[in-house]
């Protein structure tokens, strides 16, 4: 069986990569994709707890944290088409309307 | 109820406004598409909102075991949401006809977003409050982007996604740290778990709670995690700029509040060693940045940073005083931020934007009610008696000073002080210099209702504070 630990490591990483890629990469796109990195990262070590736990809650809310994914996706990228029928662009650098 | 298969119905009554308030969100969606006139939508959801208040006053108690309570702290939030919504509604109507956006499903989301807050104001438990955030956050996201051809409309509901999402990640990896030592997502069992277990100073305990911090303060636009703020506010349309910056930061502080006083209750030593940096920095940047603006939305965005300061003050305190103040302020706060705003809305004209600073030059010259008006919601947000910011900040820092903070309340009567330039330079534009061109105000029977209201509660609580102060007391023991 394999140990609460490697799980944990492997959320702990997956999170660290999502962090890094969302303060690193400038395409808006890649930003968005690294929160879903971050919020599946958090999804592995919920329910890796609740097996180690034997309680459902854990499974509970990935399920939910799933649903509310989607649901940020397509506001995300509905907010993304707004932007990018405007601008013509992805690119978070670019988006400087607005300074101070 | 029928208890066949372990199954039994929860008691539906604590829930029964946030039940009604979905319907009736659903229903003025619905309406929207055989009601032609904008105006009778922005009605309904003032009524929508009305029945939900009635309701709200019966119904207390605790339901979903433990997950939703519903008492006289919750109480408390959800009226300030509820005074929220119906003083947006009521700046909204001839704005969003101003910018071509008159569309019905403003007022649902509205509505939908407040439903998220009362959820969060009622959480008993860490998924019933990440549940909250997410539907007050996602309906506010699409708000914040309404203009849809304006590009910093667009730009601003794009920073407000990215950053919003990337908090709520970090509350929800907390959570699962939290989940991962004390095996429970209820606020309750996770404060009891700690004490008996002796956790606090658990370095896990720690990052948990930072993670939260760090979650929190996105919400209520505290330093060093605003950056959203002033970008957002400024390009947002001003309405929901308005609404932003009473309610998501309302409930923001309802989950801070409840969820370091209940659940990391005995761990107050570490979570106020993170607050406090959190706080004088906030007042820090938020006063000290707000000096330099030339568009009056963001140097409200950076004055409401600086207020989000001054209530952590309340927080920080720890007493039931102290989140008394901070429910008194909040309320104050709502009535003198929006009064501020429905300001800056009437200075948006057809074909004028009338959202620079120097817009204001000898506005008292030429609408001298406006101005006057203007000049209070300013006094108030400086803290001047005898306003009802006064009285707000009076209480913050009493609590504070009562607490043992006092060297605390003393960087913040500070910097309060410092605050009284850029809101007074407002004033001075408006009654020492000479108006540049005629600035048309856009009226509307709304408008003056909203004015009328708010400059009446600015005065009158500034004058006879103890019963909102005393209400507060009575919601601040949870």
């Amino acid at each position: 069986m394999v140990p609460l630990n490697w799980y944990l490591m492997l959320s702990a990483v997956v999170f660290m990569i999502g962090v890094f890629g969302f303060l690193t990469r400038r395409n808006i796109i890649i930003m968005f994709m690294s929160i879903e990195l971050l919020l599946n990262a958090v999804n592995i070590s919920l329910v890796a707890f609740s097996h180690y736990l034997q309680d459902m809650r854990g499974q509970i809310l990935a399920v939910f944290i799933i649903t509310v994914a989607a649901a940020e996706a397509a506001i995300g990228l509905a907010i993304i088409i707004a932007l990018f029928r405007n601008k013509d662009t992805v690119h978070a650098d670019e988006m400087s309307e607005m300074k101070g | 109820m029928t208890n066949l298969t372990g199954f039994s119905m929860p008691d539906l009554g604590p829930v029964m406004p946030e039940i009604v308030m979905t319907c009736l969100a659903l229903l003025i969606l619905l309406a929207d598409l055989v009601i032609k006139r904008k105006e009778t939508i922005a009605f309904l959801s003032i009524v929508s909102v009305a029945a939900v208040t009635y309701l709200l006053v019966g119904s207390t108690g605790i339901t979903f075991n433990g997950m939703f309570i519903a008492d006289n702290y919750s109480l408390f939030f959800k009226l300030i949401f509820m005074l929220n919504v119906v003083l947006t509604v009521l700046i909204s109507v001839k704005y969003i006809a101003i910018e071509k956006v008159n569309f019905g499903e403003y007022y649902s989301l509205i509505l939908l977003s407040t439903l998220g807050m009362m959820l969060m104001a009622s959480a008993g438990d860490l998924i019933t409050l990440y549940l909250g955030l997410e539907l007050m956050a996602l309906s506010t996201y699409v708000l914040a982007g309404f203009l849809r051809h304006d590009i910093k409309s667009n730009e601003a509901a794009m920073k407000y996604f990215l950053l919003g999402a990337f908090a709520s990640a970090f509350l929800l990896y907390g959570t699962s740290l939290i989940y991962g030592l004390t095996g429970t997502t209820d606020l309750k069992a996770i404060s009891s778990y700690i004490s008996v277990n002796g956790l606090s100073g658990n370095p896990v305990l720690t990052l948990s709670m930072t993670m939260f911090a760090v979650a929190f303060s996105f919400k209520i636009a505290a330093v060093p995690f605003h950056m959203w703020a002033p970008d957002v506010y400024e390009g947002s349309p001003t309405s929901i700029t308005a609404f932003m910056s009473v309610g998501p930061k309302a409930a923001g502080f309802a989950v801070l509040g409840r969820v370091f006083m209940t659940a990391f209750g005995a761990a107050r030593i570490e979570w106020t060693g993170i607050l406090i940096p959190i706080a004088i920095l906030t007042m820090a940047v938020g006063n000290i940045a707000a000096i330099s603006q030339i568009n009056i939305k963001r140097m409200l965005a950076y004055s409401s940073i600086a207020h989000a300061g001054y209530v952590l003050l309340g927080i920080i305190a720890g007493t039931s005083e102290g989140t008394a103040s901070v429910l008194n302020y909040l309320f104050i706060y709502a009535f003198m931020n929006i009064g501020a705003f429905a300001v800056v809305i009437m200075l948006r004209s057809e074909g004028f934007k009338g959202d620079d600073i120097s817009d204001y030059e000898g506005l008292a010259k030429t609408h001298p009610l406006a101005a006057a008006l203007m000049l209070v919601f300013m006094f108030s947000l400086t803290g001047i008696p005898p306003t009802a910011g006064f009285m707000g900040k009076f209480y913050i820092f009493m609590s504070a000073i009562s607490a043992g903070y006092t060297w605390l309340a003393v960087i913040a009567v500070i910097f309060s002080a410092i605050s009284a330039y850029f809101y007074l330079r407002i004033v001075m534009y408006m009654y020492m210099k000479e108006p540049k061109a005629a600035v048309q105000l856009s009226v509307s029977p709304g408008i003056a209702l909203a004015l009328t209201i708010t400059v009446i509660a600015v005065l009158v609580i500034g004058v006879l504070p103890s019963k909102v102060i005393n209400v507060a007391r009575i919601a601040a023991r949870f």
